[in-house]
């Protein structure tokens, strides 16, 4: 009799437990929450007024809006920015956060919205073909140690290349200054920081294109996270990225605040319907 | 014995950090380690002595300059030399276009030079010690004999000074051993270097940390058991009798 009653409950509790998630995950989807990292400029500041802005912060309102969502901002600092996802303090994160194998295993990521290049620097009177292995040969190249542009540079260039590494970027920066590299390749954001190097007349130059693939070394970029059964939820957000970057919305709002290219444009293959 | 042949094939067949290709990294961090850490040392202890001997004269004059000198490369880390040799150097206006742009171009140099000076400092010190501490009866009979003061130098005081200097002096050279891990902020590729590399490749800090830990403490004990050797030839008659 007792376990009659007890199966009744139970049944009785899923049930409307389900109900009650389903209404509640209703309600959400109409208005949700991004949880974000307050601040990395320009992505995101809070101005003299109070009031978030910036890249992500744009970016972010303009695809609520084209997935017909009530959006508001909740401020989290990086640590707990995916335990505080997962503990529904917001529906997602919109935080620069680059999709990593670890983390997906956690949370669920939209289609990569940006990824930042690296660049290949030298000095202005150097003539270097990055192209053409064979002349690369001897040559010295300065990177920040572990990190991707060391991977890259160590699998592309490792044969031919003398690559030095260093403790942080700063160093690198100090070297190809001294005149020890002949070479640098550098995180564009860094570069851009701590090196002139895009004026005609200024004394580095920029070798060949800016690099973002293999996104096996490189990742495929920053992306926004979703808890993982919240797909409904993700899939609006994919369709909206793809949207903007189709309509030139993405490209409009990335002059506003780069003036570099920054863009990871999505194939026609993921922004199928 | 064919268990435990099983266990370690289990052991390194999941072992995908200690490739040939690391080892290689390790192996070439160990010769630069050694080659530094030698070359070192050598240069060190040629400067050593004649300072040693001047840092115990009566003339002020060359007395004060060489005590300025342990005093300052004593005083301060070895760290913050290793950067003013190899970033302060690039200051001097004109220096890329000098002939000592070739020495100061590559890393290894710089670090040479931070080490030997380092290194020099320290056994000036424990040489102009050993000397200091010359038994009078023996400096007493060399006079006796009417030995000028170089000769007394080199026959009598030199000899046993150096005898009595050598534990302190294996002490300054695993000291130096250890110390020559600061070298790879340089970019120079010696074991700890070897070690960052890897660990930064796999994130696997306790691999490549312990690894290159054992690889040093082996060159540590090569290191002392020379010096034990050196010391029960050379010290033998210091020991008490019938020991």
């Amino acid at each position: 009799m007792n376990k009659w009653i007890t199966g009744a409950l139970i049944a009785g509790a899923l049930v409307s437990g389900q109900a009650f998630s389903q209404a509640m995950a209703q309600e959400s989807q109409d208005a949700i929450r991004l949880g974000i990292d307050v601040p990395y400029e320009p992505f995101v500041v809070r101005n003299a007024e109070g009031d978030l802005e910036g890249f992500e912060i744009d970016l972010g309102n303009e695809l609520c809006t084209r997935a017909n969502l009530e959006c508001s901002w909740v401020e989290q600092g990086w640590d707990g920015i995916i335990p505080g996802l997962l503990a529904r303090k917001y529906d997602a994160i919109l935080s620069s956060m680059a999709i990593t194998p670890e983390r997906e295993r956690q949370v669920l990521f939209s289609l990569p919205y940006y990824n930042t290049p690296s660049v290949w620097i030298t000095a202005r009177d150097r003539d270097i073909d990055i192209d053409d292995k064979a002349s690369l040969e001897g040559l010295s190249v300065g990177v920040q140690r572990g990190t991707i542009r060391d991977v890259y540079v160590t699998q592309e260039y490792g044969d031919v290349l003398d690559i030095h590494r260093y403790g942080s970027s700063q160093d690198v920066v100090n070297d190809l200054k001294s005149g020890r590299l002949d070479l640098t390749f550098e995180d564009f954001p860094i570069a851009n920081d701590a090196i002139d190097f895009r004026q005609d007349d200024s004394p580095y130059k920029q070798l060949g294109d800016s690099i973002k693939t293999p996104t096996s070394i490189f990742g495929e970029g920053a992306a926004m996270a979703f808890r993982q059964r919240d797909k409904a939820l993700a899939a609006k957000f994919d369709k909206a990225i793809c949207e903007v970057y189709a309509d030139g919305t993405f490209d409009e709002l990335m002059e506003k605040y780069f003036d570099y290219d920054l863009s990871v444009r999505p194939s026609e293959q993921d922004c199928a319907e | 014995m064919e268990q435990l042949n099983g266990w370690f094939t289990d052991l390194l067949s999941d072992n995908t950090i200690f490739t040939a290709n690391t080892l290689g990294f390790y192996w070439g961090g160990f010769v630069t380690t050694v080659q530094l850490v030698f070359l070192s040392l050598v240069i060190g202890m040629i400067l050593a002595v004649p300072l040693a001997i001047g840092r115990g004269s009566k003339r002020r004059w060359i007395k004060l300059p060489i005590y300025a000198y342990t005093y300052v490369f004593r005083g301060t880390p070895l760290l913050i030399q290793l950067y003013l040799v190899y970033y302060g150097v690039v200051f001097f206006e004109g220096i890329q276009d000098s002939i000592f742009w070739v020495v100061f171009k590559q890393a290894f140099f710089p670090a040479l030079i931070a080490f030997t000076l380092n290194t020099a400092a320290y056994t000036t010190e424990i040489f102009h010690g050993a000397i200091k501490n010359t038994a009078k009866g023996e400096i007493e009979a060399a006079r006796a004999y009417g030995m000028s003061r170089k000769l007394m130098m080199r026959r009598i005081i030199l000899p046993s000074a150096f005898r009595r200097a050598l534990p302190a002096y294996g002490n300054e050279v695993i000291f130096m051993l250890h110390a020559s891990a600061v070298a790879s902020v340089v970019t120079i590729m010696d074991l700890t270097g070897a070690a960052y590399y890897v660990y930064a490749r796999f994130y696997a800090p306790f691999d490549a940390f312990i690894f290159v830990a054992l690889i040093y403490l082996c060159l540590t004990f090569g290191i002392m058991f020379v010096f034990r050797k050196l010391e029960k030839r050379l010290l033998a008659h210091l020991r008490p009798r019938g020991a």
